[in-house]
């Protein structure tokens, strides 16, 4: 009977006191905060029909949004990928005078308000900007452009790569790598071989991360991406101005595209996380 | 001899590929990181420093400033009793479903911040929300209002004391407070004098995550505040209108004050990492 009570219970029997209230007291919080916020986007969309639903993203202005959002977030979080990995490596396995200070500042852009980046980066990448004047003979023109786009999200997303792909790299073996090298590996092959593929769940969960937020970016890129409907208008400022145009139900049924999307990249970096903790048991 | 060099070669490589990859770390993160930061404040200070302090001096700014505070400090007490709470019952116990309230704590931070700022228009917006005649009746504003900003930010700033703490809370396990309350002290106390010593830190920190997110919050409360000024306009908002208006100086000047926090932030992190590994 006792048995049969304690596999139905919910929590493991333990001394410590408390989990009553902290449990309640969080669960009514998130539910009001957020549970019951983000059903309302379900709710009101529910309400639509699929057919309206339909009608309403599948237009050539949403469809151009949500591209554009896919396309400079798929790029940034690539380009991160690359430089992440890079600045890991750098960080975990050399030391150089200054590397505490890169570390310290890595996380600059997760700290800094998204409409400071926005205007600082515009004003850099401008025609007339420092950087961007460097461009102007190339014939390249960065604000106001998807580049701008894509450069402003490599900003904002770049420490998520960085901080996921570092603690795995401090925490791997450097037997391995020996031994690769005492059977005849060159450098590269160590790396390519035995490193990649011990980093790899931490690569795709940070790709994830910085994709992920990159997608749902608002703040540095209104500034820097010129908000030309069909051209440089992303995803989330698009639910602005049907906001601001009181067409909430497209508002509504483009930002339930957008919370799936979300729903769809946490379930897929938890499945990652799960994968990469099998596969060490394992 | 030949062993020893091989065994360098085996962990260190050429040293032609170390100084090249710490010299592309090192110019990427001088392009994309330290020549932002420098330009904030050499705009800011563009036009003498007399006109920086006009700038953050300017009556509508000092608003700014105020109800910046005000959603700071909200979000501050809320979301810090909130990630200890949940901490407290994630990391002291086991129970089912424990990774999806990890989850569930995450998913602000996945929300774009104009979804954010949109479920609360569709809850509280006077003429669309579903709360609309309640509010209409009670003749209550909150969309369009500082309220509407407070519970926009409160949201978007939830995970951030919790996710410092659970880790740690966790990793540090019950014993030192089974042990605590083996010996006879409360409930509270084995909290006040045991737990919270050991994640003081953490705690530190996350508190200066919220401070800085919460202060900095640009697309959640730019959805909820209608930019009525000097009335629902925080820092960032502020920066904007600057900035459309062409007031670069002036935009760079308040963007400092915003900056100092995340500087601040980024010096706290650095402490509370080292104190966290003592």
């Amino acid at each position: 009977m006792s048995l049969r009570k304690n596999a139905l219970r919910i929590k493991r029997k333990s001394v410590i006191p408390g989990f009553g209230i902290t449990m309640g007291f969080s669960l009514l919080y998130i539910s009001l905060l957020v549970l019951i916020p983000i059903s309302m986007i379900f709710l009101n969309t529910s309400h639509m029909g699929l057919k309206s639903f339909w009608e309403v993203v599948y237009t050539e202005r949403v469809l151009a949004s949500l591209k554009l959002s896919f396309g400079t977030s798929f790029l940034a979080a690539i380009v991160n990928v690359f430089f992440g990995v890079l600045m890991a490596w750098v960080l975990v396995r050399y030391s150089f005078p200054g590397r505490r200070l890169i570390d310290g500042l890595i996380d600059l852009p997760f700290a800094l308000p998204t409409a400071v980046a926005g205007i600082t980066l515009t004003t850099l990448y401008a025609e007339n900007g420092w950087i961007g004047k460097l461009f102007v003979p190339l014939g390249l023109k960065i604000s106001y452009t998807p580049l701008g786009i894509t450069l402003a999200l490599i900003f904002i997303s770049f420490p998520f790569v960085v901080r996921t792909i570092q603690p795995v790299l401090e925490s791997i073996d450097l037997e391995a790598e020996e031994a690769a090298a005492c059977l005849g590996a060159t450098r590269f092959q160590t790396f390519y071989k035995i490193i990649i593929p011990e980093l790899l769940p931490a690569i795709i969960t940070g790709f994830a991360l910085a994709f992920a937020r990159a997608l749902g970016e608002y703040g540095s890129v209104v500034f820097i991406a010129g908000n030309m409907p069909m051209k440089t208008e992303i995803a989330p400022l698009l639910i602005r101005t049907k906001l601001e145009q009181y067409d909430f139900a497209g508002a509504t049924a483009l930002a339930a595209v957008m919370l799936i999307i979300s729903f769809i990249m946490i379930l897929f970096i938890n499945l990652t996380q799960w994968w990469a903790s099998n596969r060490d048991e394992g | 001899m030949a062993i020893s060099t091989n065994y360098k070669r085996a962990n260190k490589g050429s040293e032609f590929v170390r100084v090249a990859l710490i010299s592309i770390a090192v110019i990427f993160f001088v392009l994309i990181l330290v020549i932002p930061l420098l330009s904030v404040f050499i705009k800011a200070f563009g036009e003498g420093v007399g006109l920086y302090f006009a700038s953050i001096s300017d009556p509508i700014a000092l608003k700014a400033v105020k109800l910046t505070l005000i959603t700071v400090i909200i979000s501050v007490l809320f979301n810090t009793v909130f990630g200890l709470a949940v901490a407290w019952a994630v990391a002291k116990f086991r129970f089912k479903g424990k990774n999806l309230l990890i989850t569930l704590i995450d998913l602000p931070f996945a929300v774009s911040p104009i979804v954010a700022g949109l479920i609360f228009v569709l809850l509280f917006s006077t003429t669309h929300g579903i709360f609309a005649p309640v509010l209409n009746a009670l003749n209550l504003k909150i969309i369009f209002a500082p309220p509407g900003i407070i519970i926009a930010t409160l949201f978007v700033t939830l995970p951030f004391v919790a996710r410092e703490l659970i880790p740690l809370m966790e990793a540090q396990g019950t014993t030192e407070e089974e042990a605590a309350l083996t010996l006879g002290a409360s409930g509270w106390k084995t909290f006040l004098y045991v737990t919270l010593p050991n994640i003081k830190w953490a705690l530190i920190y996350g508190v200066m995550l919220t401070t800085a997110r919460a202060a900095g919050e640009f697309g959640a409360v730019s959805v909820v505040s209608g930019h009525i000024r000097g009335l629902t306009n925080t820092l960032p908002l502020q920066v904007e209108i600057l900035y459309n208006e062409y007031k670069f100086t002036a935009a760079f000047a308040v963007a400092s004050l915003l900056t100092v926090i995340a500087i601040i932030n980024l010096i706290v992190k650095s402490v509370s990492d080292w104190k966290i590994r003592k």
